[in-house]
C-alpha cells in the first residue's frame, strides 16, 4: 500500500442547504489505497452517507476535492470513468434493481457503457460467479431473498470491473444469514484485489476491516485498527456506537482488578485470554 | 396469571393445492401467560412473521386453533375485528403505513376505527406518544418531516393507543442504528413495565432477546423448537447454533472456555452475570487474594 | 387476491414458439386479429380458431390456461353476444319478436360470430405473452419502434419504462398487501362497507404507497445513475434479437396459413 491512495479526500465540507449553517460533511480528509477494506462507523445523521455519496460523484464538494486515482470528481468530463471506478451499492436491494431476470440486470451497466455484447457475456458470468449468485442468473430478483438479492445489486457494480466498491448500509436491512451472505462476497471481492469502503452501523462487520474510521457531526474522529478503535468502549458509546460484547466484557473485568490483555475485541480473543487467566483447576 | 394466547396444532399452508404448497406452520403449540415479555427468535422462513399474523386474524390457520383471551376468533359469532384491537400487531418497517398530514392525527386512527369518542380518543394518543417519547411539537408535525426512527415510534404509538392486551412487534429495531434501536427497546420495556401488558418481541437479535425478554420461543423450519426461559433457552446454546442462530458473545466465550476444557457455566447471556462468573471462577482459583463480588448478578442461579 | 392477475403472464418453455424471433410473434399476432375481422365467415373462423389450437399444441401450453385467460372476459363475450342478438337487424322475419326486441336469424349469426371472434382474440395475444418473457417482449417492442426514432419518438424510454414497470409491479403488489395488513391491524375496515366507505377506506393505503413508490423511483434513479445509466446514446444489449433462418421459415408458414384463412372469404 506504498502506491498513491486510490481515493483521495481532502477537508471536504458539504451542506444539502446552503441557507442552513450545519454541515452534514465538515472537513473530512481521509484515504483508501489499493486493496484495502475500511469501514466507516457512526450513528444516523453523522454524516457517513453524505461522505460515501461524494466517493462517486453523486454529490459534490461544497469545498474541498475528492479524487478518485487523481481524477476530480467535479471534472464532468470524468464522470462515467469515476463511477467505474467506484461502484456504490445501496441499503434496498429492492431499489437497485433494474430488470426482471438477474443476468439482465448484472448487464445493466455494461449495456449503458456501450461494452460489446460477446465481452458483457464473459463479464457478467464473472461478476455473478463472484457475487456467488451464478445459479440464480435465470431467476426473477423479486423470488429472491433479501442477501441474494443484494448480491445480485453487487454483481451488477463488479461487472463494470471498478477498483473500489463502496457499500452504504448495504447489510442494514438484511437479516443474519443474508449480512453472513454479503460479508462472505466481500472478502471474495478483497481477495481478488477490489477495494472496499463499507459504511455500516454493525460493529461485527466493521470488525473485519483494515481499518476503522469513526464519524460524528459531520467529522472523523477515530481512526485506527478494529483493535485500537473497539478497544475504547466508552468513547464509542459516546458517540451512540455499540460496543462489542467482548470488549465490554474485558473493560468490566479490568475495572473488578482482573489483569486482562489490551485490544481484546473478539470472542475469540477474549477466551484466550480468559484460558490463561483461569487455566488450572480450583484450589 | 392467565393464559392471554394458546395455540393448539396450529398449521398454515401457503398456496395450498399448488404444486409449491408450503406449510409456514406445522403443528405448532404453545401459550403466553398474561403479563409476559416473550422473545420469539428464529430463522428468515421458519415461520415467526406467519405466526404472529394469527394472533390478530390477518391469517386464517388451515387447521389447529388459536384462542386469544380464551376466544377462537375463527369460531362463528365471533367479531374477528375486535380481536385486531385485542391484539396489537406492529409489522416490520411500520413507518411504511403512516399517512396522515400530522402524527397525531396518525396515531388516532386505530382509536378512531374502535369508534371511541374524541375525548378518549385524545387521552390515548398523549398516553401512546408519552411511551414513545413524542413531544407536542413532533405530533404536530408531518410523519414525513420526521427522522427514521422518530417515524418509526409514531407507527409503534399508532398500534399502542389502541391499548391492546397484547402487543406483537415484529424486528421493531430493524435498520435503525445503535442509539435508535436501544431507545424503541427500552420504551417498549417501560411500557411493558409500567402496563403489565404482555409482549410479543420477534428478533433475529439474540442481544436484544437476551436483555428484554423473560421467555423465548424459538421457531425452526415452521415449528416450535423451544419454549422457556430466557436462562434456559440460553443454557441450550449449542442447540441454537445447530439451527442456524446466533447466541450472545459473552454466551460464545463461554462456550469455547467450556470447549477448552475450563470447567465453567454455560447458561451466561449477559455482561454482568458474565462477570460475576469470571470473578468467581478467578476467587476459587486465588484464595489468598480475591476480588470481591460487588453488585448483583441479573441472574440467579 | 392481488396475486391471480394472470394476463400477461409468461410460462417458460423451449417450443419453436418460444424460440421465435419476439418481432415476428408480434407482427404475427396483430395479422392473425386483422385476419379474424378480415374472414367474417363461418369456414374463416372455424379455420382460425383450428390454427390457434395447432399453436397452443406447437407451445405445449394446457388449454385450460385459455380457459383461465378468458375468465375475467366472459362478461365483456355476454355483452357483445347480446348486443348483436338483439340489434342486428335482419331481413325478412324476426324468429323471435317480443314487445321492442326481435331476434333475427343474421343477430344470431352474429352473436356467434362476434362471441368466438373475441374468444380467439384473447386467446391468441395470450399465446403471445405465455411463450415471450416480458422483457424480451420489451426488447421487441423497442426493436419494432425504432424506425420512429428517426421522428424524434423515444423509443428507448418507452421500453425502459416498460421494463422498470414490469420490475416493480411485484413489488408494488407486496407492498399494497403489507400496507393493507398494517392498517387493517389498526382496525381498518376495507372489505365491506358502502361505497363511500370504501373509497375513504383507501387513503390509508393509497398515500404510503404513492410516497413508498416516489422514494423507491429515487433511489433507483441513484443507482442507475451509479451505474453509467445516461439514456439510449451508445447502449449495447446482452441479448441481441436475431432473427434466424428458422424465423424466416415460421414467418413464410404463417403468412401461407393466414392468407388461406383470408381466401375463404371470397369462395
Amino acid at each position: 500500500m506504498n502506491t498513491k491512495p486510490m481515493l483521495q479526500v481532502r477537508d471536504l465540507h458539504f451542506r444539502y442547504d446552503p441557507e442552513q449553517p450545519t454541515y452534514a460533511v465538515n472537513g473530512v480528509s481521509m484515504e483508501v489505497h489499493r486493496g484495502e477494506f475500511v469501514a466507516v462507523l457512526g450513528a444516523n445523521g453523522c454524516g457517513k452517507s453524505t461522505l460515501a455519496k461524494h466517493l462517486n460523484a453523486i454529490l459534490l464538494p461544497e469545498t474541498g476535492t475528492v479524487l478518485v486515482e487523481g481524477m476530480d470528481t467535479r471534472e464532468e468530463d470524468h464522470l462515467y470513468d469515476i463511477r467505474q471506478k467506484v461502484g456504490m451499492v445501496f441499503q434496498n436491494p429492492d431499489n437497485q434493481i433494474v430488470a426482471t431476470i438477474v443476468e439482465e440486470d448484472v448487464a445493466f451497466a455494461l449495456e449503458n457503457l456501450g461494452v460489446p455484447t460477446p465481452e458483457i457475456r464473459t463479464r457478467i458470468d464473472e461478476a455473478m460467479k463472484m457475487a456467488g449468485i451464478y445459479d440464480k442468473k435465470d431467476k426473477a430478483p423479486y423470488k429472491l431473498s433479501g442477501g441474494q438479492k443484494q448480491r445480485v445489486a453487487i454483481a451488477g457494480v463488479i461487472a463494470m470491473r471498478p477498483d473500489c466498491l463502496v457499500l452504504d448500509e448495504a447489510t442494514a436491512m438484511l437479516d443474519p444469514r443474508g449480512r453472513a451472505q454479503v460479508m462472505q462476497t466481500i472478502r471474495t471481492l478483497r481477495a481478488a484485489g477490489i477495494s472496499i469502503v463499507s459504511i455500516t452501523h454493525y460493529m461485527e462487520e466493521a470488525a473485519q476491516a483494515d481499518r476503522v474510521l469513526v464519524m460524528n457531526q459531520g467529522k472523523i474522529v477515530m481512526e485506527g485498527t478494529p483493535e485500537e478503535v473497539f478497544s475504547q468502549t466508552e468513547r464509542l458509546k459516546s458517540y451512540h456506537l455499540d460496543v462489542p460484547q467482548a470488549a465490554e466484557l474485558r473493560d468490566q473485568l479490568v475495572a473488578a482488578g482482573l489483569p486482562m490483555p489490551e485490544n481484546v475485541i473478539t470472542p475469540e480473543a477474549c477466551a484466550e485470554a480468559l484460558f490463561q487467566l483461569l487455566q488450572g483447576s480450583p484450589a | 396469571m392467565s393464559e392471554i394466547i394458546r395455540a393448539e396444532h396450529l398449521r398454515y399452508v401457503y398456496n395450498p393445492g399448488m404444486p409449491d404448497e408450503t406449510a409456514a406452520l406445522d403443528d405448532v403449540s404453545f401459550s403466553i401467560e398474561e403479563g409476559d415479555f416473550v422473545g420469539v427468535i428464529g430463522s428468515t422462513g421458519s415461520g415467526k412473521s406467519t405466526l404472529i399474523s394469527h394472533f390478530n386474524g390477518l391469517n386464517r390457520p388451515t387447521s389447529g386453533r388459536i384462542l386469544v383471551d380464551g376466544r377462537d376468533m375463527w369460531s362463528s359469532g365471533e367479531d374477528l375485528r375486535s380481536f385486531r384491537f385485542l391484539v396489537g400487531l406492529v409489522f416490520q418497517y411500520p413507518e411504511y403505513q403512516l399517512f396522515e398530514e400530522t402524527c397525531a392525527k396518525d396515531i388516532a386512527y386505530g382509536p378512531r376505527n374502535m369508534g371511541l369518542d374524541e375525548a378518549e380518543v385524545q387521552r390515548r394518543v398523549q398516553e401512546a406518544a408519552a411511551f414513545t417519547g413524542l413531544g407536542p411539537d413532533l405530533l404536530a408535525r408531518s410523519p414525513f418531516e420526521l427522522s427514521g426512527g422518530q417515524k418509526r415510534r409514531v407507527a409503534i404509538a399508532g398500534v399502542m393507543a389502541m391499548r391492546p392486551r397484547i402487543l406483537v412487534l415484529d424486528e421493531p429495531a430493524a435498520g435503525l442504528d445503535p442509539a435508535g434501536r436501544d431507545t424503541i427497546l427500552s420504551q417498549i420495556r417501560d411500557y411493558h413495565e409500567k402496563t403489565g401488558i404482555t409482549v410479543v418481541l420477534v428478533s433475529h437479535s439474540m442481544e436484544d432477546i437476551a436483555r428484554y425478554a423473560n421467555r423465548v420461543l424459538v421457531m425452526s423450519h415452521a415449528k416450535v423448537a423451544m419454549y422457556d426461559t430466557v436462562e434456559r433457552i440460553f443454557a441450550r446454546a449449542p442447540e441454537l447454533l445447530e439451527l442456524g442462530l446466533s447466541v450472545p458473545q459473552v454466551t460464545q466465550i463461554f462456550l469455547k472456555l467450556r470447549q477448552m476444557g475450563l470447567d465453567i457455566p454455560t447458561d451466561v447471556y449477559t455482561t454482568p452475570y458474565a462477570v460475576k462468573t469470571i470473578l468467581k471462577a478467578w476467587n476459587a482459583r486465588h484464595p489468598e487474594h480475591p476480588i470481591p463480588l460487588e453488585g448483583g448478578g441479573v441472574h440467579a442461579s | 387476491m392481488l396475486r391471480d392477475i394472470t394476463i400477461g403472464q409468461h410460462f417458460p418453455g423451449n417450443s419453436i414458439l418460444h424460440r421465435c424471433d419476439p418481432r415476428l410473434k408480434i407482427v404475427m399476432t396483430i395479422a392473425y386479429i386483422v385476419v379474424l375481422f378480415v374472414a367474417s365467415n363461418p369456414l374463416g373462423i372455424l379455420l382460425s380458431l383450428a390454427l390457434l389450437a395447432l399453436l397452443y399444441s406447437l407451445a405445449k401450453i394446457p388449454y385450460r390456461l385459455i380457459l383461465k385467460s378468458l375468465k375475467p372476459i366472459v362478461p365483456i363475450v355476454i355483452f357483445t353476444a347480446v348486443l348483436n342478438l338483439f340489434f342486428m337487424g335482419g331481413e325478412g322475419e324476426p324468429l323471435f319478436h317480443w314487445w321492442l326486441l326481435s331476434i333475427y336469424a343474421e343477430g344470431i349469426r352474429y352473436a356467434i360470430l362476434m362471441s368466438v371472434r373475441v374468444i380467439a382474440l384473447i386467446a391468441g395475444t395470450s399465446l403471445l405473452t405465455y411463450t415471450t418473457s416480458p422483457i424480451v417482449l420489451t426488447d421487441a417492442i423497442e426493436s419494432l419502434l425504432r424506425p420512429l426514432e428517426k421522428v424524434h419518438f423515444p423509443v428507448h424510454e418507452l421500453a425502459m419504462m416498460m421494463t422498470i414497470a414490469l420490475r416493480f409491479i411485484p413489488t408494488l403488489i407486496e407492498e399494497t398487501e403489507k400496507i393493507m395488513n398494517a392498517q387493517k391491524a389498526r382496525g381498518a375496515k376495507l372489505d365491506n362497507g358502502k361505497f363511500t366507505e370504501r373509497i375513504h377506506a383507501l387513503i390509508p393505503i393509497l398515500i404510503p404507497l404513492f410516497i413508498s413508490a416516489f422514494r423507491r423511483a429515487d433511489e433507483l434513479a441513484m443507482a442507475m445513475e451509479c451505474r453509467c445509466y445516461h439514456g439510449g446514446q451508445g447502449r449495447t444489449r446482452l441479448k441481441v434479437l436475431r432473427f434466424t433462418r428458422q424465423d424466416g421459415l415460421c414467418a413464410l408458414a404463417m403468412a401461407a396459413m393466414l392468407a388461406v384463412i383470408v381466401a375463404t372469404r371470397f369462395l
